[in-house]
């Protein structure tokens, strides 16, 4: 059996002298999503900025067997990418112009052919590329997120609740498309709060309350949990 | 007042104000990029104008060695940050940049000044000479403070500002120099005579704000500066490394200040400390800029320029204070009219 992808290790974050997440274990197999549920406030967002390294942590972070680099640009340049709870776009610029800037560790030929593949996934981005990212709306800023992190040709990325704050309609194609994004060969760790329509589109989940993690297992045997149905899942169908 | 003398007025202060435009471009720039406030700005002014007074007359000039002493100091950070992570890769890296490029300026500037080069070559001497400076100074002074506090950073830049002129004066003395006219000779529009260097102010004004514009627009460097001033954390999270934009944005700031006073070099006398106050009227303008606006800056600066050009013939005694006095009702308009809780 291949090391999985991503291996988190006794993970523990603090802030300030507050510690919110409290020694986390998980791993991620190669060309699999896996979903993080838990209520707000339990500790995901933290847990994926840790993992990024965009704030500090203890604990061992393994990326294809050996520990991450050290910065997130080292992260980056290895093959993670995280698209954060928010969005982080350059709201200034254009469409494009953020696109380019998710290749920009690439060749300017790389970035070229991975912008088609992108508006072909995308056509709605394609559509508004002069437009300035601030003016986009809420589904279409998820959309660019996406892109620009696809831009960068990740192997892994973190999805950080990419249904935040998104109609339903728009939910059910954002999480399409981030399930069609699995047969490409990308690996996913994927946080979200919808945990109906995460454990949908995921292979193994793990529930993460107050810091720590509850329950872990393949995602359709979770769905099927009626303890979990009962407290995350908002009861029957 | 005659014609005659307003029209000269107005040249003279659009001449100044190009200079100043182009000083405050630069402090917009390293601003947003790396939020520092770099007041050292004039003395890369000082700088190229001393280094081009002195290759003038033919001698090797004191920022010479001096670049060779940053690059080296430079080298050493990078050798005190290997102990944490080391990569053959970046000891070459670091060893070509820091160590190589002064020593190629260095033979360049001692084969090439025998030859007794032509003032268009030994400005582009001078503006080779200052520029890698940018790089070393962010490496030594700036780059180990990249979390720090706005605050923190700005008195870094007063004490990098305060050791420049210190060098500057050791380096040049206390004579103030002037170097010679890239071309001399006028040429006349209508009545009004215009001096070539000029011509040569307005021209390289130009050709850098061009230049400027197509780095920003058109490369992705120029891009991930850009990015990087609006959101940092994005930036970081598309591999851009904030050590890249900020190095960039400080060798920008040092070719800026030394091709400003490469032109200025033929009009004024320069005394070490001359650049502190150049350097602040790039900063008036890009004020009124609100330190993020590049053509507001660019405007405000010839503004200045032409304010100081008028003050200077009314009421010459009182020139400074009036230009200076121009931030005061442009405070009093931003601090009405912006939220001071809108950002960080
Ligand atoms: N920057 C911060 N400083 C202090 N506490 C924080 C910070 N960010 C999050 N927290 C706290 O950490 C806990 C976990 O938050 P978070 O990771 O955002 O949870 P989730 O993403 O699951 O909603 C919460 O109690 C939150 O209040
Ligand atoms: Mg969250």
């Amino acid at each position: 059996m291949t090391a999985p992808l991503l291996q988190l290790k006794d993970i523990r974050v603090s802030y300030g002298r507050a510690e919110v997440v409290h020694g986390i274990s998980l791993e991620v197999a190669s060309g699999s999503i896996v979903s993080v549920i838990g209520a707000n406030g339990a500790g995901k967002t933290t847990l994926l900025n840790a993992t990024m390294g965009v704030i500090p942590s203890s604990g061992t972070i393994l990326y294809r067997g050996t520990p991450v680099p050290h910065s997130v640009e080292g992260r980056v340049q290895a093959g993670m990418c995280l698209v954060p709870e928010r969005r982080e776009l350059f709201t200034t610029m254009s469409v494009e112009d953020n696109l380019a800037l998710g290749g920009f560790l690439r060749t300017a030929d790389e970035r070229r052919e991975t912008l088609e593949d992108v508006y072909k996934r995308f056509p709605r981005l394609k559509e508004r590329r002069t437009q300035i990212a601030g003016t986009l709306s809420g589904g279409e800023r998820q959309m660019l997120a996406l892109g620009r992190a696809l831009m960068s040709r990740p192997k892994l990325l973190l999805l950080d609740e990419p249904s935040l704050g998104l109609a339903p309609k728009i939910v059910a194609e954002i999480l399409g498309i981030v399930s069609e994004l699995r047969s490409t060969g990308v690996s996913i760790l994927l946080v979200e709060q919808n945990a109906r329509a995460a454990l949908e589109i995921s292979d193994e989940a793990y529930l993460v309350e107050l810091g720590e993690v509850r329950r872990s297992g393949k995602a359709a045997q979770m769905a099927a949990d009626p303890e979990l149905v009962e407290s995350y899942l908002g009861g029957g169908h | 007042m005659d014609s005659t003398i307003l029209a000269f007025l107005i040249q003279d202060g659009v001449t100044s104000g190009a200079i100043y435009a182009l000083l405050g471009l630069s402090l917009v720039l390293v601003f947003a990029v790396t939020r520092v406030i770099f007041i050292p700005q004039g003395e890369f002014v000082a700088y190229g104008a001393l280094t081009l007074a002195v290759l003038d007359v033919g001698r090797i000039p004191g920022t010479l060695p001096l670049l060779m002493g940053l690059g080296i100091a430079a080298f050493v950070f990078d050798l005190a940050s290997f102990r944490q992570s080391f990569r053959p890769q970046h000891l070459i890296t670091s060893a070509l940049v820091n160590l190589v490029l002064p020593a190629i300026v260095y033979g360049l500037v001692v084969t090439v000044l025998p030859m007794q080069p032509g003032p268009i070559v030994r400005a582009l001497l001078a503006i080779l000479i200052i520029a890698p400076m940018g790089l070393y100074i962010y490496r030594v002074a700036f780059r180990p403070l990249a979390n720090a506090s706005v605050l923190v950073l700005l008195i870094t830049s007063v004490g990098v500002h305060l050791a420049m002129m210190g060098l500057g004066l050791f380096a040049f003395g206390a004579e103030g120099l002037r170097a010679q006219p890239l071309m001399r000779g006028s040429f006349s529009l209508g009545f009004l005579p215009i001096p070539a260097q000029s011509l040569w102010i307005y021209g390289a004004t130009i050709a850098a704000m061009v230049g400027l514009y197509i780095f920003f627009e058109r490369t992705i460097l120029g891009k991930a500066l850009r990015a990087t001033a609006v959101n940092r954390l994005g930036a970081r999270l598309v591999g851009v490394r904030t050590n890249l934009t900020g190095g960039t944005a400080f060798v920008l700031a040092s070719t800026i200040g030394a091709i400003s006073g490469v032109l200025i070099a033929p009009i004024t006398t320069i005394y070490y400390d001359t650049g502190f106050l150049i350097g602040l009227k790039g900063f008036v303008a890009a004020i009124i800029g609100g330190l993020s606006s590049f053509p507001v800056t660019a405007v405000a600066a010839i503004g200045v320029g032409l304010v100081e050009a008028f003050a200077s013939f009314f009421a010459s005694n009182f020139k400074e204070i009036i230009v200076f006095s121009l931030l005061i009702p442009v405070l009093i308009w931003r601090s009405l009219t912006t939220d001071p809780h809108e950002d960080e």
